[in-house]
This record gives C-alpha cells, structure tokens and sequence, in this order.
C-alpha cells in the first residue's frame, strides 16, 4: 500500500515536471499566439488588448498556476486560435488517437508474442530465419516511410481504403472507421513489433540454457511444456519492459502517421498548435501524452510485480 | 492606422498561406498568368459534388478578421461585397447593381441590387451593408479598421432604402477594391465566424476545424447558378499525402500542388499552371551594415543569378520580377527591371571592393524553414554569393519566429521569403517600402520613393498614377533595396472531367464555375 502510495505521488509528480517544462519551453521560444491570430499589420494597442484578453499579460507562474488550477477542475481552457473550449477541439480527435493506438499496440503484441516464440522454438530453423530478416528489414524502416509504402500498395494498388478519405469513413460506421485505421496501425505497429520479436526470442532462448530448465527436462517435461511453463515465464520480464517503454513510441508514431494517413487525430492539431503557438491546446495535449506515458509505466511496475515474486517482498 | 484582413494576407504570403512546400512548377514557362477558362472540353451539366484538397488551415471563418489569404481563397464562395473580384483584374457589381463616384474622388453611392438574399433567406437591405462596412471600418474593433483600407472611412449612411453613401477622407482610386469586403447581416459579428452567412453562390453546411468546410449551392442566388452541388474542402496538409490522396480518388481536386510531386500525376489529372501572385526576394535590411551601402546590395544583384534559382528551384516555370511587383498586375509590371543587373561576378567583386570588402564578408540568410522553395533559394543564394567571397550562413527558423524576429522585429541581416498583396492593388506592394511604414520590414529608406509613392496615392488620374509607381518601382531596382528574384509558380490539379476553373489574379478559388462535363 505504501509502496503504490508512494508511486502514485511520484507520477503526480513526473507529470508536474513535464508541464511545467512545457510551459517555460514555450515562453522561452520566439514567436507569439497573437502573430497568428492578429496577422502581421496588427497595432501594438490591439496586440496589447489581446494579449490581457488572453491573459498572456500575466507573469508566467501565475499563468501556469491558472492553467493548473482549471485542469484540476476539469477547465482546459480556450483554444486562442479557434475560440472554442480545448475539450470540445480535442473531443474527439483525442478518441482517435487512443483507437490507433490501442489498435498499433495490439497489433504490436498479436504479431510479436507467437513470432517471438515460435522463432526459440525453431531456433536455428528456416522460420527462425526468415523471421529474422523480415524483422531485420522492417526495424530498419522508420514508420512515416513505412506509411508511404503501406499507403502506395493498399491503397493506390490494391485499393482496399482510399487514403484521405477518413473522415468520409468515419461517417459510415465503426467497421469503415476501424478498416481505415487499420493501415496506419500496421506502419506503427511493425518495426516494433519486429524489435520486440527479436527481443522475446533472445530471453526465451536465454532461459533455456539456465539450470533450472535443465531440472525440469530431467525431470520428463517434454519441451513445449518447458518453453510455456517454465522459460517463458521468466522471458516475459524484460519484454513487458519493453512493451510499455513502447506505449510512449507508439504514440509518437501515432502522431507522425495521423499525418501520412490524413487521419484527424491529436497529432496534426499538436503541430499546428505550435505553430501558431496556441498554448492551451498545446498544454492539454503535452499534459495528456505525459499520463499516457507515465501510466504505461506505471503499470509495467505493477506487472513485475505480479509475475516476479521476489520483487514484492522489497 | 492598422489592418487586419490585409495584414494578412498581404503578407508574407507563403506566410500564413500557402502550403509549405510549393516549389515552382515544371512544364512551360508562360510569362504571365492569363485569366481564361483553362481546359474546356465536354458541355458544362449541373449537379455532382466535388472534394478539393487544400494545404492550409482555416484560421477564421469571419471574412472581416481571417488572417490568411488561404481562408479567403475559400471564402469568396460564399460571401460577396457590394462588388466582386472578377478573373479579369477588376471588380463586378455584386451585392450593389450600380455606383457612382463624386468629382472629387470622396463620396461613393450605391444602389442595392434588387433580389439579394442572405443564405438565411433575408433580404439584404441597406441596414446590412451600412453594418457590414461599418464593422469592417472598427465599429467592433474599438475604432481600428479590420480591413486597412476602411481606416480612410469618415461616414458611411444609408440615403433610403436601395441607396448606401460611404465618405473617405481622403480620394483613392484603389479604395473600390477594398469593397469587395463581405456584407453580412446586420448585428451577426459575434456569430459570423461560427455560422458564416452571405450573399454568395455557395452556403455554409459544416466545419471541423483541421480537417474539411463544406458548402453548398444556395437555390436563392441572384447571380449565374453555380453547377455544382456541393463542395468540400478537406485540409491536408503533408504535400505527399495530399498527391496520393488525389491518386487514391479521395480528393477530385487540388490547389497548390507542390511541383516535385506533379509528375506522378500528369498523365492521370489536368494540371494548370499559374503564378503564385508574390515576390520572392532575398529581402535585405537596409539598416545593417554592410547592406546599408548601396554599392554591397548592388554587389549581391550582380552576384545572384535569377535565372538559375528559377531553373532549380522551380524547374523554370517561375516569372523574375526584378521589382517588388509581380506580374499579374500586368499594368505596373516591368520586365526591363528583371534584366537590370545581369549576372557579372566581376562587377561585383568590384563594387564589394569600392565598398570596402574586397575579400568579402560573413552574412546569415534567416529563412523560415516550414517554406521548401524559399530553403532552397536560400541555399543556392549562398553557394552563388561563395563565388564572390562572400561566406553566407543560414539560419532557419520556423514560421512564428520568423514573423516574430524577421518582420515585426526586424532583427535581421537578410532573408527569403514571399511578399503578396492582400487585396487587389498594386499599391499595396509599394507602400510597405515608404520609409516609416510600419511594414517596411527592410528599412528602405528614399526621399524620392516617398514622394513618388505618397502621390500615387492621392492623385484621381490614373495614368499619372501608374507613372509614379513605375517611377517608385524603377527606384527600388536602382537602389537595390533587396535582391529580387521571382514570382513563384503555382499549380491547380483537377481530375478528368472537371472543367470551368478560371484563374484569378488575387486570392480566390471560384467553384462556382466549375462543372463536370457531360
């Protein structure tokens, strides 16, 4: 109990940090939201009236106090760009981004798990291989790329979606919806997946040559039943690491190819938003990715703990 | 007195406009852009929708306060002003039918025409248009125009029910260009921005913010009906996503379709070839030594050869300018003064020398780096400066620093990057260089410009006029008051069977032409 106490009041302030960095970032970069908004011939008088009508007049503590005071009664503020509440902006785009994520993270265990443990299976075997080139050639591929070429083959060859037409799709149901984030969620989801291939393969077959595992041969454990009871087990610890370290990169994939796919998720909104320096958007998504992030870890933590119970009596 | 909606767009176009990797184009090399009807080949038929992809994010819906010449370029389908910008270079009669104006230049009346209706199904009446004009003129906005021009606005009443009598303070030929402003319904400028309502071809249906604005044919248009259905813009902004986009058949059409992509789709799609309606230049601050001797700018002039960065940068297909004024308007456009500083490395050593830099200098180039083709320029600029012994370094930057550093802090040596007119007129492309205009960004300072300029803008003959801006044109040539380079190309892709689409000298997209043809 004390222990998850005392995690909790670490992510509270892991992501305290992270949005106070934000905050400063931005007022330490050049540039100034009301440039967007006013345009270029705006007055000093109508730049200094906008900015008190912003706010942006304030000292930067006091901003951010202000900021942190409305997000903890669930007011993320105004967009400066365009005037309309945070939450409603990000509504649901942010619903976007959370299915292509999900689905890439899917994606990512549902092709590494049996990959990863029938390559240590056949270990040296002609699957092992090819499962290994084909691994080596997609983790060398950056995943923006990896959606250009996706997006040439399924949809300008084979034509099974029509690349920009998302929103389109999203109009015709959760099944079109689904189908077109489908080909993103494979561009995110290969070279990790392939890294985490790589990965499980080399814990399994490190387990197999410990002491235990030859106990548990000699004792008339057929192999399969060794790698699934015994090895496996053991295996997983790294690659649950590495599977949440994944969540941060999946949603940083997620919004580079939001934009190869011309999917309205938070990643080009995040984009933009700097651009014009609209702080509030910018804020609100910075702070949503550092709970993701945070929490991803958090439940790794938690998992070890499960599956390894020498750490629970620390 | 400030601006608002020119500020905009006028500026710095590839500024807040344009998407950022518009290069130039390839194909043919037509000096000036001309207004036809480009591809006709079947029967204009009615109905049919059409998605066009733009590049560009919506700022504002409000037609008075968008910042960009992006949103204008899609508004003009659905608002119009007392008159309309028409492919030609003038301005039509729209919401007004007839107007006249006084001897002395100052008073405007108009006659409302009969059978105009707001997209609500009002009638416009003169309460409309004086509310219109008066917001555009401040009387939101504390006093400060929203639209630069209406600062020159002293009265603007109702004389009866058809009549509207607008007073300036001061006559200007250029002032009618300014009302092609939009007329909204009287006391809608709080809601305007949310559900635009205006007089135009195409309603308001929808808008998502980032992603598409969709507009339909209004029943109640006064004018030519419009062909088409509906529209949908739907914004995309990475330039490869939005090529394969076309490919894909999720978008029927594109504007400013970057040229290193075009050849994917030629064979595929009608590609149309205009100019970018800017001027690209390495913009040099005339305050900062060593460009603030005459004979160093002039050295830069003869050192830049023009005609290659066109080759590279825009595989030919980019018009010089050799002025700040770009060819579109036809009128003030000098060709001579493209050739007026032929490349000479020689002289150019020479002046550096007279200068006092016979071994050269270190220079930074600031560019904002979301625009390729002006990187590009910028780096080719450098390596052509090398030849003279000048070392010049770049220093990217992204958009909103630049505005912040570049043009409203003037913190600079030299730049590159596009200057465009907001509205229609010339003038607004010499003032920016009168010496204590707020927008004089380079700090160009010529008694002679002044006064060339300053006349221009009062005199009611227009041929003196066009006189005293070629005068104030051929000054910034001679005084090297930046390198200028060209006036970008700028290309349309629409797919087989769209046909109708005219091309504009401003900022303007008009649907309402277009057709598939039977």
């Amino acid at each position: 109990m004390k222990q998850i106490l005392k995690r909790l009041g670490l992510l509270a302030a892991t992501l305290l940090l992270v949005t106070v960095l934000a905050f400063v970032a931005f007022s330490i970069l050049p540039g100034d939201p009301t440039n967007s908004i006013l345009g270029l011939n705006a007055t000093p008088e109508q730049t200094a009236a906008l900015r008190e009508r912003l706010g942006l007049d304030l000292p930067l503590w006091q901003r951010y106090l202000n900021w942190l005071g409305g997000l903890l009664t669930g007011q993320l503020g105004q967009s400066y760009l365009y005037e309309m509440p945070v939450s409603q902006l990000l509504g649901s785009r942010v619903a976007v981004t959370a299915t292509l994520t999900a689905m890439s993270f899917g994606l990512i265990v549902a092709i590494s798990l049996p990959l990863g443990i029938l390559a240590a299976r056949h270990a040296g075997g002609w699957i092992d291989r090819v499962v290994s080139v084909l691994g080596q050639v997609t983790m060398s591929i950056p995943n923006f790329l990896l959606g250009f070429l996706l997006t040439c083959l399924f949809s300008l060859i084979l034509r099974w979606f029509t690349v920009g037409s998302f929103s389109a799709a999203a109009e015709q149901g959760l099944g079109a919806y689904l189908g077109y984030l489908f080909f993103p969620a494979l561009s995110i989801a290969l070279p990790r997946a392939a890294m985490t291939v790589k990965l499980l393969r080399g814990a399994i077959l490190g387990e197999m040559g410990q002491d235990y595992i030859r106990t548990a041969y000699s004792r008339g454990n057929s192999k399969g039943r060794v790698l699934w009871r015994f090895a496996l087990r053991n295996a997983m610890i790294p690659v649950i690491t590495f599977l949440a370290m994944t969540v941060a990169d999946v949603v940083a994939g997620s919004l580079v190819v939001e934009q190869v796919f011309a999917v309205q998720g938070i990643g080009q909104m995040l984009v933009s938003s700097i651009n014009s320096r609209d702080y509030p958007v910018v804020q609100a998504i910075v702070a949503l990715i550092a709970v993701v992030v945070v929490a991803s870890n958090f439940a790794a933590d938690a998992l070890y703990r499960v599956m390894d119970p020498r750490l629970r009596q620390r | 007195m400030p601006k608002k909606f020119k500020r905009a767009l006028l500026l710095l176009v590839a500024a807040a406009v344009l998407p950022a990797s518009l290069y130039g184009c390839t194909g043919g090399t037509e000096p000036s852009p001309t207004p036809t009807a480009t591809a006709q080949s079947g029967e204009p038929s009615y109905g049919g929708s059409v998605t066009v992809g733009i590049a560009q994010e919506l700022d504002s819906l409000d037609p008075h306060r968008a910042v960009s010449a992006g949103v204008g370029e899609v508004l003009f389908n659905v608002f119009e002003g007392l008159v309309k910008a028409s492919s030609d270079g003038e301005v039509r009669e729209a919401v007004a039918s007839d107007y006249q104006i006084s001897e002395d230049g100052l008073t405007y009346t108009f006659t409302l025409r009969e059978g105009v209706t707001f997209h609500n199904g009002d009638p416009v009446t003169v309460e409309d248009v004086v509310y219109s004009l008066e917001r555009c003129a401040g009387s939101e906005n504390d006093g400060t125009a929203l639209i630069t021009a209406f600062s020159n606005v002293t009265q603007v009443r109702a004389v009866d029910e058809r009549h509207v009598e607008l007073t300036l303070a001061q006559p200007s030929l250029e002032f009618l260009y300014a009302l092609t402003a939009a007329i909204i319904p009287a006391g809608s400028g709080d809601t305007i921005a949310q559900t635009p309502v205006g007089t135009g071809p195409f309603q308001f249906v929808s808008y998502a913010p980032q992603d598409s604005l969709v507009i339909q044919r209004y029943e109640g248009y006064w004018g030519q009906r419009p062909y088409l259905d509906e529209v949908r813009f739907r914004i995309i902004t990475n330039s490869d996503t939005l090529v394969m986009s076309l490919q894909s058949g999720a978008l029927d059409m594109a504007i400013h379709v970057p040229t290193t992509q075009i050849t994917q789709l030629e064979g595929q799609f009608q590609v149309v070839e205009d100019t970018m309606k800017l001027v690209q230049a390495l913009y040099l601050n005339n305050d900062v030594a060593p460009f603030d001797d005459v004979r160093v700018r002039q050295a830069l002039c003869y050192a830049i050869d023009v005609g290659q960065i066109i080759e590279f940068v825009g595989d030919g297909a980019g018009v010089p300018v050799g002025t700040s004024m770009y060819p579109a308007f036809e009128k003030y456009h000098m060709e001579e003064l493209a050739e007026a500083y032929p490349t000479d490395q020689e002289l150019a050593r020479q002046l550096l020398a007279e200068a006092g830099y016979p071994d050269g200098f270190t220079m930074e180039i600031t560019v904002p780096s979301n625009y390729t083709q002006h990187v590009q320029t910028a780096e080719l600029i450098a390596e052509q400066l090398s030849q003279v012994g000048i070392t010049a370094n770049l220093v990217p930057v992204d958009w909103s620093t630049w505005v912040n550093q570049v043009y409203e802090g003037r913190q600079f040596q030299s730049t590159v990057c596009g200057v465009a007119a907001s509205d229609m007129t010339a003038r607004e492309m010499v003032i920016r260089y009168v010496s204590d205009y707020e927008d004089n960004f380079i700090n160009f300072q010529d008694d002679g410009y002044d006064q060339a300029v300053a006349q221009a803008g009062s005199t009611l003959d227009e041929q003196e006029q066009e006189q005293l801006y070629k005068q104030a044109l051929t000054i910034l040539s001679e005084q090297a008051a930046s390198v200028w380079l060209q006036d970008l190309c700028d290309l349309t892709v629409l797919e087989p069977g769209l046909d109708g689409l005219e091309l504009y000298r401003t900022y303007v997209l008009d649907m309402s032409t277009i057709y598939y043809s039977a």
